[in-house]
């Protein structure tokens, strides 16, 4: 086959029809840009949704739970290792929210290759007082460093900065909290532990993590004085949170530190499970929308190459009765709506990108992400290269039994019926 | 090795709609190089249904069709295509150029297709013939912007760029007045005396019939003779 010969004719019959065929170009376009904007805005939104939810959870957060015994007396008692044992009203056993050894666990942990990062943390729920109201709440020490890196903590501090948690009794509270009592930077808030210790702290800073759950009971300190609330040593620690290089292998890992350090392990799928639904869906929408918009382009294309054959009946018997295959007339039309759809595709593209780029400086101000200013967009590459696949397939689909029509021409019907 | 362009053994066609019907009737015929034979018959009796079937675009028939002592029976779509390209030439009643090329492109189309020259040669050849035909200054001419006559002529110069076997018309001349069926015959005359070109043209004119090498004469899908 002469492609460059093909190329010509293909050529040729389009700019006979240059109307029809920018018409059809459009709707791939059209098609293209839409496909494009709507997938980078709503992966966008993932991000920023997936960013919130990566910093309040670690990949894998190790902790102890209080549960009952697993292995109780009398399974391991010898007499009665054949029975079935059926034991009611079992209590939970308090071993403590402490975990134990956690300096050689974190030392394990940061030697481990597949961790990227550890930091412990201290939770303990709290009273609050404000005058005579008690609030309960929590508050959550922790090691600075690690936890800016891992959480990126600092994004979500409204006033104040991370640094000061580092003078002694200083908290950061959360924003929901402040409001209800009153607080600002500078005051002092007296807080009881469990164990009933009494404490003052300075007020350093407002954080707002834009969930109103959390902003309404959560606060921050450092590890230290949070250790030092509760009257524990420097070794205490409720946590042990993880980042991983891999976030897939989170499940499998936390499985394996389960039993290698005999702690309740929990990995960011699993705290996340239905929060990835969400996320699903939306990337579900967006494709089906873009799949739907190039069927209809794709619709465009059918009808165009139909009319050009009928149009270019006379053409096709005049090429076949001069030696052109069938084969060769297929590869003329399927070369037409192959142009169509290329440069259909490449202009969608280019147009994607410049609604992204609208979409992008468009304000969006919510009280609850104090970091967003914009509508969020995603400019990944691939969604370009997705976009020009979906649209060369849709096109070649669309001209491919228009194509077949033309191929299968009688030369001699056509010669005849004149 | 003999002089056969083009034999038939035992053709027979039938059509199926609106009933079944024999068109053509047990065809065996040869022709030789260098003839230049016209084929008469009343209308209806099977002409261009033999000529279509001869062309190699018609594949529903019984019986052989040989060209250059080569069986094309049954071949498959791109072979019949290549057989079609390099060895005949077609020229019909109506012109059927591509409206998308001039005059020239027209021409050269088949060459192209064929792919043995370059591009240029193919110009340079395209133009000698359009020169032989009193065409080279229509050359660069889209076809709308050509007489019937003209449009012959161009079609004439498009049936010879491949060098081919034998070129075959259905009544060339059919759709044209005195004046340039004379000079379209004048040009097939001229190719079969000069050129040793094998020449096939259905036609009604008796005139023009007179004046060939052979006449076959048709009757109900038979030859007669
Ligand atoms: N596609 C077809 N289906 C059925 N019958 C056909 C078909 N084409 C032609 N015929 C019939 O076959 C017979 C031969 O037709 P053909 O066109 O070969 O005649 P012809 O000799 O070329 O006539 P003319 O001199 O008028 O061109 C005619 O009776 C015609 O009605
Ligand atoms: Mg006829």
């Amino acid at each position: 086959m002469n492609h460059r010969l093909v190329q010509n004719i293909a050529f040729h019959m389009l700019r006979a029809r240059l109307k029809q065929t920018i018409i059809a170009a459009v709707g791939v376009t059209f098609g293209i840009a839409m496909f494009i904007s709507l997938v980078s805005f709503m992966n966008g939104m993932n991000d920023l949704l997936d960013g919130l939810m990566l910093n309040r959870t670690p990949h894998i957060r190790l902790y102890n739970e209080i549960k009952p015994v697993e292995s109780q007396p009398v399974i391991l008692s010898e007499e009665y290792k054949n029975n079935i044992n059926f034991i009611s009203s079992i209590k939970p056993k308090d071993r403590g929210k402490a975990i134990y050894n956690s300096q050689t666990i974190i030392d394990v942990l940061k030697k481990d290759k597949r961790v990227l990062d550890v930091a412990p943390k201290v939770v303990t729920p709290v009273f609050f007082h404000s005058g005579t109201i008690e609030i309960s709440g929590v508050i959550n020490g922790i090691a600075i460093a690690a936890e800016e890196s891992l959480f990126k903590f600092s994004d979500y501090i409204r006033e104040g900065k991370i640094t000061d948690l580092e003078q002694n009794n200083s908290i950061i509270i959360g924003a929901g909290l402040a409001t209800k009592m009153m607080l600002s930077v500078g005051d002092v808030i007296k807080i009881t532990t469990p164990k009933g210790n009494l404490a003052s702290l300075k007020i350093v800073g407002i954080s707002q993590i834009g969930i109103a759950e959390i902003d309404d009971v959560m606060s921050t300190t450092s590890i230290s004085t949070a250790q030092k609330l509760l009257g524990e040593a420097t070794n205490y620690m409720t946590d042990i949170q993880l980042k991983l290089h891999d976030i897939e292998m989170a499940p499998q890992m936390a499985k394996e530190f389960r039993s290698k350090f005999e702690l309740d392990a929990i990995d960011y799928q699993t705290a996340n499970a239905q929060f990835e639904t969400g996320t699903r869906i939306r990337t579900i929408i967006s494709y089906s929308v873009g799949v739907v918009l190039l069927i209809v382009a794709g619709f465009g294309i059918y009808n165009i190459l139909n009319m050009l054959i009928y149009e270019k009946m006379d053409s096709i018997a005049i090429l076949k009765a001069t030696g052109f295959s069938g084969s060769d007339v297929k590869w003329i039309f399927l070369l037409l709506s192959l142009i169509i759809g290329v440069t259909g595709g490449v202009f969608g593209l280019f147009f994607g990108f410049i609604f992204s780029r609208i979409i992008d400086v468009i304000p969006f101000v919510t009280a609850s992400l104090p970091t967003v200013k914009t509508y969020p967009m995603n400019y990944n590459p691939i969604f370009y290269v997705i976009g020009i696949t979906f649209a060369i397939v849709t096109t070649l689909v669309a001209g491919l039994f228009p194509a077949l029509k033309a191929s299968k021409v009688d030369p001699v019907e056509i010669i005849r019926g004149k | 090795m003999s002089n056969k362009v083009l034999e038939t053994i035992g053709l027979t066609k039938y059509f199926y709609e609106p009933s079944k019907f024999k068109v053509l009737d047990n065809i065996s015929m040869s022709i030789d190089h260098g003839e230049f034979v016209s084929v008469v018959g009343k209308s209806g009796c099977g002409k261009s249904t033999l000529l279509y079937l001869l062309s190699t675009m018609d594949t529903d028939y019984e019986g052989k069709i040989l060209i250059h002592e080569e069986d094309v029976t049954g071949k498959k779509d791109v072979d019949l295509a290549r057989i079609r390209n390099e060895n005949i030439g077609f020229v019909f009643q109506f012109h059927y150029l591509l409206s998308e090329y001039n005059a020239l492109k027209n021409v050269m189309l088949p060459g192209l297709k064929l792919g043995k020259l370059s591009e240029e040669e193919l110009e340079h050849q395209a133009m000698e013939y359009l020169k032989t035909l009193g065409m080279h200054d229509q050359a660069l001419k889209r076809p709308r912007q050509l007489s019937g006559g003209q449009k012959q002529r161009v079609a004439i110069a498009r049936a010879l760029i491949n060098n081919p076997l034998i070129i075959m018309g259905d009544e060339p001349t059919g759709n044209l007045d005195k004046k340039n069926s004379d000079m379209v015959f004048d040009i097939f005359k001229q190719l079969a005396q000069e050129h040793n070109q094998t020449i096939l043209v259905v036609t009604h004119d008796v005139e023009f019939a007179s004046k060939t090498n052979r006449i076959i004469t048709m009757e109900d899908g038979m030859i007669i003779s």
